[in-house]
């Protein structure tokens, strides 16, 4: 089909994906909200007043950043899971399959709706954050390049799992025991240099640590890695993703007899 | 140029199932084509490479030309399929079902809303339009389907069993609304169980069994294969066996029913005469089975069921 074409087709799915977001919110917006108010009362008001100051700043302010970004991640990845899962179960995703929908429309059209409702979530947590701590934004571009770009990458990894996935345990596996450690270990709560060394090199290798330093960065202007390395991490786990989406889609795999 | 031409067709799945063994078909572009064939014979296989639901493992499949290796996009585009399995989203409008399957074919939203209104009141859906799948009664969901695959008008529209569990009422209805839309030039290639109904509306049948075509021809020229038919007599005097009857096989089924079958060198002249001079009368008559369903039965070498 031409591009044009493919492009309203495109549009018709990511609004499709945007209408589910908007029309179970209370599935999909409120409960990070929710989760998130608790995160502050608890870590940033009760516990983070013993802690003092991280990096410079209160504890509250420090952690929201990485709050923001842990819902980020869970929300764009369990987006596409879910919606992925429930076509493929219910059969309605047939109605992509038998389409003259390219591969990468299918793709994309999937993880910009993980994107919509990471960007949601976002700022429903970070309206949230603001009646527990100051928060200001220090490099702008920054801030919203790396919020978008890591719920495109968590959305094609959810996609990838929803492809795979045969059953309800396949899609509950990874964010109970993948996600939620990378995320909780992955310095949303904590600078690295409070690590002991081997615990710092070991973190590194948590691709969630990246994603949340670089986003800290943007908002607080504080960060314990390098952000040129960060956003070519994040870059490179885009492309090897959406490659591997691309690859399970024109095999079939888990879509096609 | 055929609507849908498959050679050498063949599908082994996983498991080492054979379901399709080098078939062979070709439907004339404008045709009311029947492909039937009992449970697990590949019909379903057949449909699901045709529209790219299922992967072939040899053979080549060209719609109006466009093979589904090298133009998949372009035959797809050509295609309107109504599965068998209810395969719609419960939780969304009978109304954003129908323009987002349009939109996935490359349709404007504008566009796609005018064709809804007209795919929508022709199957009796228009007022529903606000409602979401799940309301929606079994024949409105297949009639739902029906609207769904024709919202892009392909020019081949593929039907597997889009009559199962529809009241007689709805049923009839959709055959006159398929006649139609057949009539105004869309090929039409349709799997059913009711024989009637593939008799009543198909020019050109196929019958597949363990994955190879066994009879393909018009369906004039397949049901004049018939070399024999079974009638059910309901007679007036009990009959405590089976009459004997010269030249026809006779069965007794209760003290008032009997079955005959008369083959194509015999008539029923001759049954009635014989009962007659036996002293029995006949109250009624009917067909065991419809004509298409006895050849079924007799090329499938199944024994046919009562109705």
């Amino acid at each position: 089909m031409a591009m044009a074409t493919q492009l309203v087709a495109l549009r018709t799915l990511v609004r499709k994906e945007c209408n589910r977001v908007f029309r179970i919110w209370l599935q999909t917006i409120l409960p990070p909200a929710m989760t998130t108010a608790l995160y502050f009362l608890i870590f940033g008001n009760l516990i983070g007043r013993r802690i003092g100051q991280m990096d410079g700043f209160d504890y509250a302010q420090y952690i929201a950043p990485g709050l923001i970004m842990m819902q980020v991640v869970t929300n764009s990845y369990g987006n596409v899971v879910s919606s992925f899962f429930s076509a493929k179960m219910q059969r309605h995703l047939e109605e992509m399959l038998v389409a003259p929908m390219a591969d990468w429309v299918i793709i994309l059209g999937h993880a910009m709706g993980g994107v919509v409702r990471g960007l949601a979530v976002a700022a429903a947590v970070t309206v949230v954050a603001l009646f527990f701590t100051h928060l200001h934004v220090a490099h702008v571009l920054v801030t919203l390049s790396v919020v978008v770009l890591t719920a495109f990458v968590f959305s094609l990894g959810g996609l990838i799992n929803a492809i795979l996935a045969k059953n309800f345990d396949d899609v509950s596996i990874i964010p109970s025991f993948v996600l939620a450690p990378l995320s909780y270990l992955g310095g949303v709560f904590y600078s690295i240099s409070i690590l002991p060394e081997f615990a710092r090199h070991l973190s590194r290798l948590n691709p969630v640590l990246y994603m949340v330093n670089a986003f800290r960065y943007g908002m607080l202007g504080v960060s314990d890695i390098d952000i040129g390395l960060a956003y070519a991490l994040i870059l490179a786990f885009a492309a090897l993703l959406f490659v591997a989406c691309l690859v399970l889609i024109r095999r079939g795999t888990g879509i096609r007899s | 140029m055929p609507a849908l031409a498959v050679r050498h067709l063949v599908k082994t799945y996983p498991n080492g199932v054979q379901a399709l063994r080098g078939v062979d078909l070709e439907v004339p572009e404008g045709d009311f084509f029947a492909l039937l064939g009992p449970n697990g014979a590949g019909k379903t296989t057949l449909i699901g490479i045709v529209t790219s639901l299922v992967t072939k493992t040899a053979g080549e499949v060209l719609v109006f030309g466009r093979s589904i290796d090298r133009e998949l996009e372009q035959a797809k585009a050509a295609i309107g399929v109504v599965p068998q399995e209810i395969n719609i989203n419960y939780w969304e409008s009978v109304m954003n079902i129908v323009t987002t399957q349009a939109g996935f074919y490359g349709m404007t939203p504008r566009a796609a809303r005018t064709r809804a209104e007209e795919c929508l009141k022709q199957l009796q859906l228009w007022d529903r339009r606000h409602d979401t799948g799940r309301n929606l009664s079994g024949g409105m969901k297949r009639r739902l389907m029906i609207a769904r695959a024709l919202m892009h008008r392909p020019p081949l529209l593929i039907l597997d069993e889009p009559t199962a569990g529809v009241d007689i009422e709805i049923r009839r209805s959709m055959w006159e609304f398929l006649r139609e839309i057949n009539a105004a030039g869309t090929t039409i290639i349709l799997t059913t169980h009711y024989l009637e109904e593939a008799e009543m509306l198909c020019r050109r049948v196929a019958i597949i069994d363990h994955g190879t075509i066994i009879e393909r021809d018009e369906m004039a020229n397949v049901l004049r294969k018939l070399q024999a038919e079974t009638f059910v007599l309901n007679l007036r005097e009990a009959v405590a066996a089976a009459p004997v009857l010269a030249g026809y096989g006779v069965r007794r089924v209760n003290d008032h029913e009997i079955e005959v079958e008369v083959t194509r060198d015999r008539d029923l002249n001759g049954v009635f005469a014989a009962l007659s001079a036996a002293g029995l009368r006949v109250l009624s008559m009917r067909n065991k089975a419809n004509r298409l369903e006895e050849l079924f039965m007799r090329l499938t070498a199944r024994e046919p069921q009562d109705p």
